[in-house]
């Protein structure tokens, strides 16, 4: 009893505070507040607090409209208006659901934009995304921060100060004019320190996994657990309390010796170990989580997790160098790594967690995660021998994820990793 | 070299020699020689000629080379010019070359970069970040910094410190280059036919892999020779191409487009060599300041560029208008995200504008045209049809 009502606990305070934030969105011009659209990947919550300024997650909309199944008819909106079928499918849900009224997916309209924060972080489309919207939303001001690429993986003082100077020079004056509110650096200390709570108790969270069973999946529940840290509450108490929550629900799972919660209840039997590369699909979302789970397997630590920020290697904001510490969180998004970075990390988790295998979801309209996959897997085949499989399917776009396709592929993976887990103990016994 | 056919010649066995002969042997003629290739669309090639070193530009392998391995590195739903690249490398064509730069175009170069990295290909692999802050203090500092440490790599190689004057002389070697290739692209504008596009495209190409004397030297000739060529003109609209700036064209669909009806008067095939709109300074004490402050300043637009107070739609109609063209066709490689993403925001303002567009996709490597063909000849048809319409008045 105690236990499901510590699980509601944790469900509860997200839904509050998600339901709290495109209610106040949607109330924003009533109430004066202005309005920062921005992406996940490099997302200055803290900075956008400390201007009081309200977020909007343009990928977030996208991927609750699919999981709302109203991506399709967005997508053929923006496919109408010249988009073409083969770019990001999260610009054209975004554009589509635009054309179509800007009504959010919980059915509260969006507002405009009064800032476009261009936090090109990691991924290309960012740039082009917000080029579109700039057309759309002229009286918006956009507001380019340009994060350096770790092509040396490394974040060199160069970049840093790169990043700082855009900081000081062009981003805070920007918002500091079109907010009203003057730039206040101990305001943004005092987030900084909450969001290194937070991320403590995040990088916690996802350790959990080292539990065999592990108590929880670190895909298909993580990318739930990644909410509040990554659209807007990083840097809040909220975000803080609601980790704690978590993690204390977690750690009497770990005690009850209980494995993940899936959508058809608690998974009984952990039977693969798994670790996932590339963002799942959100049209069909259910049915891809469904079929891992019915086969057993379970997420122990994933790439997408990591796109907001990875944390796993001790990096946290540092309310002592605030701007240095923007910039080095931006830098340090997974899709920000370079090739060689994602595979020792990728490598790193499936050492530590244990993992059986490791499987590539490749997305087809997100070349910053698609473009070097394969290559990828097959140097973390050579380097750990463990089983590797591929599957395609896409991140909002329902014409591009076939069930029957990725559950055959699925099923022969799955019949890999038996017959290597025969193996190993057959040469264990000898 | 003499003739304006034995140059169209010479460019044409340079431009898609995937062997890089030319720069090859260039490197074997002296002791410590160091070439650095680099990928679409723009570098500063002046520094790298500084360094005492040869920039060779990689293009992929378009319908020249076939692809076995460098499938096995790209999904079927990533451009074509990664894998083709891939390709040329496991295949040993790029094994004289010492290092290779990728210039920030989007995702899929930015990582082919980082699995050069991870193949260990070359003494040194650079992700070029060119700055999206366009501040001289701010991303032109930075810029900077990029290029003193593509230095630094060139000069752990031949252990030759760059000096002010060397790179003041080859700014200036790199000025002349781009003022006779916007020559060339002025008296084609007005006589389009002294030129073909395919040969016009050979004699561009060409300078990417051949020292950029030897090219200055040619292009000089060529200059001078279509000055005289009269030619005689054909029935043909004018347009301009654009979304080519990276994977580029078969040539057999750069000649398909001429047949189909149209003088191609401008176009970003090689957009990387005419990238900077007019000359760099050459005398300066800090050269690579200059460099960045052209970058920041003189760009052409380009759908890698984030184009802030600029828009790129406004800055292809003023070609439009001044190349006198009839329309625009957009060529875009399949699955070219920057070209592809532009599309819209370039229609929709053509669409209000009333200046005439089509648009397709190619891959480097298709070699049927058939449908392409049609689809232009059928553009430039409608254009005649319509030929006595005036031109739109450009407005923001």
């Amino acid at each position: 009893m105690s236990q499901e009502a510590q699980k509601e606990r944790s469900m509860i305070l997200q839904k509050e505070m998600i339901d709290g934030l495109f209610n106040d969105l949607a109330n924003a011009k009533e109430n004066g507040k202005k309005v920062c659209y921005t992406f996940i990947p490099g997302n200055l919550s803290e900075l956008i607090r400390t201007f009081d300024l309200l977020p909007v997650y343009p990928e977030i909309n996208a991927l609750q409209s699919a999981m709302r199944k109203k991506s399709a008819s967005y997508i053929k909106e923006a496919e109408r208006n010249a988009h073409s079928e083969d770019v990001c499918t999260y610009v054209k849900c975004d554009v589509g659901m635009m054309m179509k009224g800007n009504i959010g997916p919980t059915g509260l309209k969006i507002p405009e934009p009064d800032i476009l924060l261009l936090s090109y972080t990691g991924c290309f489309t960012f740039l082009k995304w917000f080029e579109t919207l700039k057309r759309e939303y002229p009286k918006a001001k956009v507001i380019m921060v340009h994060t350096p690429y770790q092509e040396n993986a490394e974040m060199t003082p160069e970049m840093t100060q790169y990043m700082v100077k855009q900081f000081k020079e062009e981003v805070i004056p920007q918002m500091e004019a079109v907010s009203g509110v003057k730039y206040d650096e101990e305001k943004l200390k005092r987030h900084l320190v909450l969001a290194k709570e937070a991320q403590d108790w995040i990088t916690k969270i996802f350790d959990t996994t080292k539990h065999v069973p592990s108590p929880i999946d670190a895909y298909f529940a993580g990318v739930y657990y990644i909410g509040p840290i990554n659209i807007g509450f990083r840097g809040t108490q909220e975000a803080v309390d609601y980790y704690k929550e978590l993690y204390k629900e977690i750690q009497e799972r770990i005690r009850l010796g209980l494995g993940p919660i899936t959508p058809e209840g608690e998974m009984k039997e952990e039977k693969y170990r798994l670790v996932v590369e590339g963002p799942p699909n959100w049209t069909s979302f259910r049915e891809f989580w469904k079929l891992f789970y019915d086969m057993g397997a379970v997420i122990v630590a994933s790439s997408y997790t990591k796109v907001g920020g990875v944390y796993d290697n001790g990096w946290r904001h540092d309310a002592t160098r605030p701007l240095e510490s923007l910039a080095e969180y931006c830098m340090n998004c997974y899709t920000n790594l370079n090739i060689p970075q994602r595979i020792d990390l990728l490598a790193k988790s499936i050492t530590d967690y244990k993992a059986d295998g490791y499987i590539t979801n490749s997305i087809k309209s997100c070349n910053s995660f698609s473009a070097g996959q394969l290559p990828m897997m097959r140097a973390i085949e050579d380097r750990l021998e463990v089983p590797v499989g591929f599957i395609e399917s896409d991140l909002v776009d329902p014409r591009y994820f076939s069930y029957s396709n990725i559950k055959n592929r699925l099923e022969s993976y799955f019949q890999m990793l038996e017959q290597t887990k025969t193996i190993k103990k057959t040469e264990a016994a000898v | 070299m003499k003739t304006l056919n034995e140059i169209i010649e010479y460019c044409k066995v340079q431009s898609f020699d995937l062997k890089f002969t030319r720069a090859n042997d260039w490197k074997s003629e002296k002791e410590g020689r160091v070439l650095v290739g680099y990928m679409p669309i723009y570098f500063p090639r002046e520094i790298i000629h500084a360094a005492g070193a040869m920039p060779v530009g990689i293009f992929g392998g378009g319908d020249r080379k076939q692809i076995i391995k460098g499938d096995a590195y790209y999904q079927s739903y990533i451009c074509h010019i990664p894998r083709s690249i891939i390709e040329l490398a496991l295949d040993k064509h790029l094994d004289h070359l010492d290092g290779f730069i990728f210039p920030s175009i989007c995702d899929v170069i930015r990582n082919l970069s980082g699995i050069f990295k991870q193949q260990k290909i070359g003494k040194f692999v650079k992700y070029m970040d060119f700055p999206q802050n366009f501040l001289p203090e701010i991303g032109g500092v930075f810029y900077q910094q990029e290029m003193e440490h593509v230095l630094r790599y060139i000069k752990a190689i031949n252990h030759v410190e760059v000096t002010t004057e060397a790179l003041n002389h080859s700014i200036s070697l790199y000025n002349k280059n781009r003022k006779m290739i916007a020559d060339i692209y002025d008296i084609r504008q007005e006589r389009p036919w002294c030129l073909t596009g395919e040969e016009l495209y050979y004699i561009v190409r060409a300078g990417t892999v051949i020292p950029v004397e030897e090219h200055n030297a040619m292009l000089e000739i060529v200059c001078a020779l279509i000055k005289e060529n009269k030619g005689i003109p054909q029935d043909k609209i004018k347009v301009v191409i654009s979304g080519a700036f990276c994977e580029q064209p078969a040539i057999g669909l750069i000649k398909a487009i001429e047949e189909a009806g149209c003088y191609v008067v401008d176009d970003d095939y090689m957009l990387g060599s005419r990238m900077i709109l007019g000359d760099i300074q050459d005398t300066s004490a800090k050269p690579l300041e200059a460099i960045a402050n052209a970058y920041i300043k003189q760009s052409q637009y380009s759908s890698s560029i984030y184009d802030v107070d600029n828009p790129k739609e406004y800055r292809l109609a003023k070609i439009v208008e001044q190349r006198g063209a009839n329309g625009v066709i957009f060529a875009s490689a399949s699955f070219c995200d920057p070209s592809l993403l532009d599309a819209p925001i370039f229609q929709n303002a053509f669409n209000r504008l009333g200046i005439r567009y089509i648009s397709f996709q190619f891959s480097e490597n298709i070699n049927q045209y058939k449908v392409i063909k049609e689809q232009v000849g059928a553009f430039s048809d409608s254009i005649k049809l319509w030929e006595d319409e005036p031109m739109p008045i450009l407005q923001k």
